[in-house]
Parts: C-alpha cells; sequence; structure tokens
C-alpha cells in the first residue's frame, strides 16, 4: 500500500469494515430512534384528523416509508450485488444479502399495513390495483434472492448467482409495473388509486418524511449489523477473526 | 470468428438436442399431457357453466402453459449437467451464449411448439369462438418462446441445487407475469371483440428484449453454476 494516496478501497476490506461497521451502528440505531419518536409523534399528536379519511389516515406514517423503503433496498440490492460481480468485491454481495431481508421486511409491512388501511377506505383488505400487486411481485422477487442464496452452499456461488438473478429482477421491475398497470387499467376503467388524496396538509407531510429518515436509519443500522454477522460467518477462518475471538474471550 | 461457424454451432446444439428428445419422446409428452390435464381440471373446481369458462379461458389456459413450460425447465440443461456434457459445452471455442439459444431454441420446439398447437383443441373445451382459438395459438406462439427463454436463466442458476424444481418456480414466475398479461390480455381482448394488435406487439416486444438478454444472462450463469 502507497503512503503518499489515500487508499480509497481500505474499507472495502471486511476485515477494514468490521470495526468499522460496529462503531457506526450505535449512531444509526440512536438516530433511528429518536427519529421515530419524532415522527410518531407528529403522526399521533400534531398531525390533524384527515377530514376524509378520518383517523384511519394516520397510517400512511409507515405505510408509504415503508413502500418506497421497498423499492430503494431493492435497487440498492441489486446495485451491490452488481458491483460485487463486475469488481469480484466480496463486501459488496456481503451487503447485497443483508439487504434483502430487510428489503423484504419492509415490502411486507407496505402490504400489510396497505391492506389493514385498505379495508376501512376501501371497505376491503386487498384489490388488485396496479401499485399493490407490484409490490406484491416485488415481495416475490425478494423472496426468489433469498431464496436462491439459501440454497447455494458455496458462498462465492451464492453470491454471483443471487446478483445474475437481483439485476435479471431489476430489469423487470420497470417491465412489471407497467405491465401490470396496463393489465389493472384496460381491465376495469377506474379502479381506487392509493396515492389521490387532496393535497397533503404540510405537517402530515413532515411526519411522514421524519417516518422515511427514520426507517433509513433503521435499515442502516440493521444491515451493517446483519452484515457483521456475514462477515463473521464468512470470514471465520481468517486470522483477523480468530484473533478478534481469541480477545474477546 | 466466422459467422458460419457460428450458424453451424446453433445449427448442430439444435439438432442435437431435438435427436436425444426425440429418443426420449415421454419427456415430452409428459409435458404435454400436463398442461392439457390441468387445463381439463378447471371446469371440475369452477362448475360446467360455459358462459363463466368463456370468461376464465384465457387465464386458465395461459397458467397452464406457464405452469407446463415452468416444469419442462429441468429437460434444458440438467440431462447434460449430469453426464458431463454441459462442462465440455462451456469449452467449445463458440460463445456459450450462441450454445444457449440452441438449447433454448430445441426446449422451445419439444415443449413449446405442442402447447401451441394442442391449445385451440383445449380452446374449444372452454367454447372460445374461432377467430379466438387463432388469437390464442398466436398469443402462446409468440409467448412460449419467451418462457423458454426467461426460464432458461432460472435453469441455469438452480443448476445442481438442492431441491432445484421449487426454487426454480420461485424464481421463474414471477418474471412470468408480463407474459402471462399481455397473453391473456390478447384472448380476453379478441373475446371482447377488441383489437388484438397492441397485446401481439407488446409480446413481440418482450420477446425481443429478451432474446437480447436472456442467453446472455443465461451464459454468464451457466459459467457461474459450473465454476
Amino acid at each position: 500500500m502507497s503512503v503518499d494516496k489515500i487508499n480509497w478501497f481500505k474499507y472495502a476490506a471486511p476485515a477494514n469494515f468490521y470495526p468499522l461497521a460496529g462503531k457506526l451502528i450505535p449512531w444509526f440505531a440512536v438516530a433511528a430512534a429518536m427519529l421515530f419518536a419524532v415522527g410518531l409523534y407528529i403522526g399521533f399528536v400534531v398531525a390533524p384528523t384527515d377530514f376524509q379519511q378520518g383517523e384511519a389516515y394516520r397510517i400512511i406514517y409507515i405505510h408509504v416509508p415503508a413502500a418506497w423503503m421497498s423499492m430503494l433496498l431493492y435497487l440498492l440490492m441489486a446495485g451491490y450485488a452488481g458491483l460485487g460481480l463486475i469488481f469480484n468485491a466480496r463486501l459488496s454481495s456481503m451487503m447485497a444479502q443483508a439487504l434483502a431481508t430487510t428489503g423484504a421486511l419492509f415490502t411486507f409491512i407496505a402490504l400489510w399495513t396497505g391492506a389493514l388501511w385498505g379495508k376501512p377506505m376501501w371497505g376491503t383488505w386487498w384489490v388488485w390495483d396496479a401499485r399493490l400487486t407490484s409490490t406484491l411481485i416485488l415481495l416475490f422477487l425478494y423472496i426468489g434472492f433469498i431464496s436462491l442464496q439459501a440454497a447455494i452452499d458455496d458462498p462465492r456461488r451464492a453470491d454471483r448467482g443471487g446478483a445474475i438473478l437481483a439485476l435479471v429482477g431489476a430489469i423487470n421491475v420497470p417491465i412489471i409495473y407497467f405491465s401490470v398497470k396496463w393489465w389493472n387499467t384496460l381491465h376495469q376503467g377506474a379502479s381506487i388509486r392509493l396515492m389521490e388524496k387532496p393535497s397533503i396538509a404540510p405537517i402530515m407531510l413532515a411526519g411522514m418524511l421524519v417516518m422515511v429518515g427514520a426507517c433509513w436509519m433503521y435499515s442502516i443500522a440493521v444491515v451493517l449489523s446483519r452484515v457483521r454477522c456475514i462477515i463473521l460467518e464468512r470470514e471465520r477462518h481468517a486470522p483477523w477473526v480468530l484473533e478478534l475471538l481469541e480477545s474477546k474471550r | 470468428m466466422s459467422q458460419s461457424t457460428i450458424h453451424a454451432t446453433l445449427l448442430w446444439v439444435v439438432r442435437r438436442d431435438l435427436t436425444l428428445a426425440m429418443r426420449r419422446r415421454s419427456d415430452v409428452t409428459t409435458t404435454l399431457f400436463f398442461f392439457v390435464i390441468v387445463v381439463s381440471l378447471f371446469p371440475f373446481g369452477v362448475g360446467p357453466e360455459l358462459n363463466m369458462l368463456r370468461s376464465m379461458a384465457p387465464g386458465v389456459v395461459w397458467v397452464s402453459a406457464l405452469l407446463a413450460s415452468m416444469l419442462s425447465l429441468n429437460l434444458l440443461f440438467h440431462s447434460d449437467y449430469i453426464d458431463g456434457t454441459l462442462e465440455q459445452m462451456l469449452l467449445i471455442p463458440q460463445p456459450l451464449s450462441v450454445v444457449v439459444i440452441g438449447k433454448v431454441i430445441g426446449h422451445w420446439l419439444v415443449s413449446g411448439v405442442p402447447l401451441v398447437l394442442i391449445a385451440p383443441l383445449l380452446g374449444l373445451q372452454y367454447d372460445l369462438p374461432g377467430e379466438t382459438l387463432l388469437v390464442l395459438a398466436g398469443s402462446l406462439l409468440l409467448g412460449t418462446p419467451v418462457l423458454s427463454l426467461v426460464g432458461a436463466i432460472g435453469a441455469a442458476l438452480t443448476l445442481g441445487l438442492r431441491g432445484g424444481g421449487v426454487l426454480l418456480s420461485l424464481l421463474v414466475l414471477p418474471l412470468y407475469i408480463p407474459v402471462l398479461i399481455f397473453g391473456a390480455g390478447a384472448v380476453e381482448a379478441s373475446l371482447a371483440g377488441m383489437g388484438v394488435q397492441a397485446y401481439f406487439s407488446l409480446l413481440g416486444a418482450v420477446l425481443i428484449v429478451s432474446i437480447f438478454f436472456a442467453p446472455w444472462a443465461t451464459a454468464f450463469a451457466l459459467r457461474v453454476s459450473l465454476e
């Protein structure tokens, strides 16, 4: 390693990233807790009752952030998986693996809260609306990725096979989204749209954005701690892990 | 590399796979009969009323085609993987994606084309009018190659894995959804007396995109699975 240059890839090595992640996790966890507290306070106490939807609308404070996270985390996961595939970077593949579970969790939360919201609003738990359907398919894509990685014993093959699947899925997400959208509109002219509300009040928007921040912080904290576990598991024969375990003993 | 060797490779792979399929015809006919049986099961579940059956037919036939095509995917690489032929194929000087295209064409000829040919007959069970039967066959003609192409990626990824078959369905079925929507949509539009050109165009577009990307991704997945 040359001394006159900054080593940009220092933290691409799991041995260096592991302690860094350990130091960062508490900060993100605290930020997540604080933002959740503020966001929920705004959402439950400060924000007024919606004059059309009553109290039930308050579920958007978790529903909308979860829906955003589900899509963003998929792209992030595919991006990390692609990086791992192209540059043969172990850590990127581990990040992709760590992101998948959180992404699937948020997708599930988005669907579940959507159902809870749909029951009082539309009188049904589920409609075959384009957004709902494409979120459901996104959940299937996450499950496919997780199951493929779980089925392959060799971690290198699991990383690269998963990466191909994630990238194929990422190419497919827009195709699926638009096909589902056309399918729905072609079938039944006017269906219920999720987002066509009267313009949202600033305080509601603020609460939602704070919750989005909280979900981001939560995701980062959880993904980092999960990637630490994955690092330990995969590098368990590496000298630095053995040293670490010795010092902990 | 000259054009002719690529063509020769492609033809060689297709001919080889067809020969193998013809020597083991039961594999091919099993897929076909699976399709026939699944389509014929639905009326037992929902009742024999023709009006309802007619409106269900596009979805039923298409979903059954999806399942039949997915179940036949293990014919694509599995036996070559078991006896080591696939590893030898990785070593030939021509691009691996050419071999993949050849194998996909072979797979489609033995598993997709029979579905296209038998579908109008099954459509009769559901009382579809004559023109719609043609649309059904046409939509399957455009759609089943996509199923083989996209399925090949999944088949390559799950090569030699525990519980590969079930896993394959988990990976591949979500990716089949656009084909299902456009394919069944075409038949439904024809039933409703609307134009089907838009659906056929979209199916064609999906086919072109998958011809472009899928062999390449499959070749890559094969290299990952066999290294």
